[in-house]
């Protein structure tokens, strides 16, 4: 059902997507770009050391991208380097694979349903591939291609 | 209609418990039957490659994949067989075009003039050879409602000016450009034109000696064919004086390592193994549409439009994107607060099929600032009821969004 890919919380995050500013003492910033659909994401982070200490974003896209970003974005705060490298694996698996969810992976398991919809699981990851390069501070635009 | 739609097999299908209803013929039309009986047929019984054979079924490969030169021909028109050449589709048509007579006539401070509706595919090419030559490319701009503005394209036309390509009919608004008054006012200007006809030829007849384009080209598979075959249509005389696209076998009249000469035309351009079971399924493409008819088509998918614009009209919060006067049945628009992607997925899940995106022409979404648009692009075997299950789709989309 069409409801199991737009959960409540996601309809949520996509309509009062949170951290959703541009960030001005910002220390790692990255752009992501879907080519498919067009949409255009800034990511912005604030690291003290390894550690995630605010992150926001700013650009518009589907429900599911939005969505995304949004509740990123929220789960990164406080988090090391490396733990959010491994959250961005475990939410990579649970949109590719049938294993069932992480615990670790909090409210982001709404996004589950998106396993169901492959032309929609690049949406969910455009957020996700902007984080990698911010954190690996590389400055073109990366694309979900 | 309805016997129409049973020439269709893949209408009668169920996506997700509903009933296909599938409007994204502007990307791809569906096949009538009778295209597969030919591709069908020519593998089952007449398979073998074409040109020089001497045995049985070589001979009836190369009489059935040349008739559809000759049905080509008749489709568009044109005043010889020997104008018109397969390619892969128009993508390739205009390729070829930019690239063999690009190359030789263009030089540097020359100009190309191409508009602000074109499909990548019209674009890129003519970048290409810009970039490679130092010449410039000029766009003819669009108004509010997605059409060409005429005054400003009688501007760009010049002394520089080499060629102006533009579309028939725009695949991503619908807009129909008034491209026999264009064509008139290049030649006045010395120039030549490309016409894209993507878009036209599944729905309005095509005349290209009435047009006098230079070039036109079309998909085979936008017509109810295959896909990777199509036609380019040139000028005899513009052909002839034009070097070859691409080398190797076909094209060629005797080859020796100090020389090779060529062939004539239509063989010069085209180099190898062409696509033979998709020419032969072309064929009855063109074979089924002409025996429907293309101004009785035109005149229903009219109706659709219009049936179709009104009921899209009433859903508050829509805005129909590109609105020119005259228009072919392709319905672009955008919903407030909701991004096409979603629209997309959720009419898909009622068996809805849309294109959503950019449809391959970026500029003229940047025109309209917007990053993208839901499309649904209609074919003669679409129905009222169809449109009214994608309106009661849409109102479903409100509701899931709750806008």
């Amino acid at each position: 059902m069409i409801d199991d890919l737009y959960q409540e919380t996601i309809l949520d995050h996509s309509k009062r997507p949170r951290n959703h500013h541009p960030m001005n003492d910002a220390n790692r910033k990255a752009e992501g770009y879907n080519p498919l659909c067009g949409d255009k994401l800034k990511l912005y982070l604030k690291m003290d050391g390894d550690i995630v200490q605010d992150a926001s974003f700013e650009g518009a896209g589907c429900a599911i991208s939005t969505a995304s970003a949004s509740l990123m974005t929220e789960s990164l705060k406080g988090k090391t380097r490396e733990e959010a490298l491994k959250l961005l694996d475990k939410f990579h698996e649970l949109l590719t694979t049938d294993t069932p969810a992480s615990r670790d992976l909090g409210k982001l398991v709404v996004f589950c349903g998106v396993r169901e919809y492959p032309a929609r699981v690049k949406c969910a990851t455009l957020a996700w591939h902007t984080l990698k390069s911010a954190l690996d501070n590389v400055t073109d635009p990366v694309t979900t291609e | 209609m309805e016997k129409v739609r049973e020439d269709f097999p893949v209408l009668h299908q169920k996506i997700h418990g509903k009933p296909l209803v599938y409007l994204d013929n502007a990307a791809t039309a569906q096949k009538p039957s009778a295209v597969m009986d030919a591709v069908r047929k020519f593998y089952e019984v007449d398979c073998a490659n074409i040109h020089r054979g001497v045995h049985e079924l070589s001979q009836r490969s190369t009489a059935a994949y040349e008739e559809t030169r000759l049905k080509s021909k008749r489709f568009l028109n044109a005043r010889s067989k020997s104008e018109i050449i397969f390619v892969r589709g128009a993508t390739e048509g205009i390729n070829l075009v930019a690239s063999s007579w690009g190359r030789k006539n263009v030089k540097a401070g020359d100009e190309i003039i191409i508009s602000a509706l074109e499909h990548h595919s019209n674009i890129v090419p003519w970048q290409m050879l810009c970039e490679e030559k130092d010449a410039k490319l000029r766009v003819i701009p669009m108004n509010d409602r997605g059409e060409l503005i005429l005054e400003e394209y009688e501007k760009l036309l010049g002394p520089r000016t080499r060629m102006v390509a533009v579309g028939h009919i725009s695949n991503a608004l619908g807009t129909i450009n008034p491209i026999r008054q264009m064509i008139e006012m290049a030649h006045r200007a010395g120039a030549l034109t490309l016409i894209d006809g993507a878009q036209a030829a599944p729905h309005t007849k095509i005349d290209v000696q009435a047009l006098d384009s230079d070039f036109y080209t079309f998909s085979g598979h936008k017509v109810f064919g295959p896909t990777g075959i199509g036609v380019l249509h040139g000028k005899k005389k513009l052909l002839e004086a034009m070097p070859p696209y691409q080398g190797g076998g076909d094209m060629i009249r005797t080859v020796t390592f100090e020389k090779t000469t060529y062939n004539e035309l239509p063989y010069k351009f085209e180099a190898g193994t062409p696509n033979i079971a998709g020419g032969i399924g072309m064929g009855a493409a063109l074979d089924y549409v002409t025996k429907l008819g293309l101004d009785q088509i035109a005149a229903y998918e009219h109706e659709l439009l219009v049936y179709g614009t009104h009921a899209l009209s009433e859903i508050p919060g829509l805005r129909i994107i590109g609105t020119a006067r005259e228009k072919a049945a392709v319905l672009s628009f955008v919903i407030e607060g909701i991004h096409p992607h979603d629209i997309g997925t959720v009419l898909d899940r009622q068996g809805i099929a849309v294109r959503t995106g950019h449809h391959c022409a970026q500029p003229v979404m940047d025109w309209f600032h917007i990053p993208a648009t839901t499309r649904a692009s209609f074919a003669f075997y679409n129905t009222i009821a169809e449109i009214d299950a994608l309106t009661a789709g849409l109102h479903k989309v409100k509701e899931v969004f709750g806008a």
